[in-house]
């Protein structure tokens, strides 16, 4: 019998974890009640939570949400105006996202990474060429979207993406456009 | 029979469960077509190519469109947590799917209810469930490249984008890695680690490695890692045990790289073309 097995036994529901959930921080409890209503309106599973220590700012009240939609929710958000003064990790209020950029030059094209996203560039012509990395759905689908497109027409991540694999490859997207276009 | 579990990239794709076969340049479930770029139609594309080269039925996919909302992939999770009871499969492969610790969890249990118990295969999105799930070792194969190594030998890190110490340039960090994604339980019983050099690892550190042919534009083509899945979950589901599988699949995986020659802006579809030059290759050579 597998552990998961003796678990059930144990406890009707799966065992809840908070690792894969972050926390928005505003700057006032009015903000947090109306991002609240923004965010319960479009559907999604969202919590109203007391922050903890190492990110107080001012207000006692934080969103708790599924960290993986974190470019979607913001994104709602910016669209209603009200903008989070901070967005971590529960599980680690320190964690910081990965800044460090790569880039692999193979002659005739470049190719950025950023965390777990990739993106790569005809230097001739600038097209993107191949988007490869990264395990959240949205990464098919910015493919499908971006390779193909010149640089400075495709559209960017940030605008169609909806996941953390999404902000990666807009990191990477803003850089190799740097490097690319003057 | 084996199946093969994720997502289509179009909003409007429906729940879908059946046979794959690939004709031309697309992917066919039942009357469903889907364009072969990356993600799991790659994978599935690769094993049924697998599949029709050693003259087997091919996989079974579950599959529904998700654009990166999680709308799709929850329509995944709940087909899967009914149906998987009365199923029977050699091998399962999970895929493309938005990562959900508690939908992940229900599924898991619901494979506790599969007699015999199949070979479970985990990679991109449902790989970083897996790991954030703490059910990690409940899994016989990761996939994961250098920078989700990382995120697994973190044990505080919930995705890959928030990982601490994340050097994915430095490939010689992956003992360590490997060793820390163990000592934390957030490794599967075996790992294929993607690189220029694939690693195949399980607690006691490095099993084997694979380094040739050395195709440099592999790592620039989207899907490469998603054809190393593809072709695990082929051998798997055709009855091969998984560190076998997992030698095998990095293989013949760089075989049809070689054999497609390709350069950074090759799709990965020139590249499944190739999968059974290449077994016909690596298995007459052996």
């Amino acid at each position: 019998m597998g552990l998961l097995s003796f678990f059930r036994k144990e406890n009707k529901q799966p065992p809840v974890s908070l690792r894969d959930r972050g926390i928005l921080v505003f700057e006032n409890t009015s903000e947090v009640i109306g991002a609240e209503n923004v965010l319960k309106k479009g559907g999604w599973r969202i919590r109203v939570m007391g922050p903890p220590p190492e990110i107080r700012t001012g207000c006692d009240l934080v969103i708790e949400f599924p960290l993986v939609s974190e470019l979607e929710i913001v994104r709602t958000l910016e669209e209603a105006e009200i903008t989070p003064l901070q967005v971590v990790a529960v599980s680690d209020g320190l964690l910081e996202p990965v800044n460090v950029f790569f880039t692999t030059d193979y002659g005739e094209f470049v190719m950025v990474q950023a965390a777990n996203m990739k993106i790569t560039v005809d230097k001739r012509d600038l097209t993107v060429v191949n988007i490869s990395g990264g395990g959240c759905p949205d990464v098919p689908y910015l493919a499908a979207q971006m390779v193909g497109r010149r640089l400075d027409q495709a559209p960017e991540p940030r605008s169609i993406g909806h996941t953390l694999c999404g902000y990666a490859l807009q990191l990477a997207f803003e850089e190799i456009t740097r490097k690319c276009l003057p | 029979m084996f199946a093969i579990v994720g997502t289509v990239p179009e909003q409007d794709f429906p729940l879908v469960c059946g046979q794959a076969r690939v004709s031309e340049q697309n992917l066919f479930i039942d009357n469903h077509c889907v364009a072969v770029n990356r993600g799991t139609p790659a994978l599935l594309a690769t094993a049924a190519k697998a599949c029709a080269f050693f003259g087997a039925d091919p996989p079974m996919a579950y599959l529904a469109g998700d654009i990166g909302r999680g709308g799709g992939s929850r329509k995944v999770y709940a087909y899967l947590e009914q149906s998987l009871g009365q199923c029977r499969y050699e091998s399962i492969t999970f895929h493309y799917i938005q990562p959900d610790v508690d939908w992940h969890n229900r599924v898991l249990f619901a494979v506790e209810n599969m007699h015999p118990r199949p070979v479970l295969i985990a990679d991109a999105g449902f790989m970083y469930a897996a790991k954030m799930s703490g059910q990690a070792a409940a899994y016989d194969v990761f996939t994961p490249d250098m920078g989700e190594l990382a995120f697994l030998a973190d044990p505080e890190a919930p995705h890959p984008f928030y990982t601490r110490g994340f050097i994915f340039h430095e490939p010689y960090r992956a003992k360590e890695l490997i060793a820390s994604a163990y000592a934390h339980r957030n490794a599967s019983r075996y790992l294929l680690v993607k690189g220029k050099t694939d690693i195949a690892a399980d607690e006691n550190g490095i099993l084997d490695t694979v380094s040739q042919p050395v195709v440099p534009a592999m790592e620039a083509i989207g899907g490469t890692g998603d054809i190393i899945t593809g072709l695990i979950a082929a051998f798997t589901g055709l009855g091969k045990d998984p560190l076998t599988a997992c030698i095998q699949a990095s293989a013949v995986s760089r075989l049809a790289g070689k054999l497609a020659n390709p350069d950074p802006g090759t799709r990965v579809m020139d590249i499944i073309e190739q999968i059974p030059a290449a077994l016909k290759r690596f298995f007459e050579e052996k």
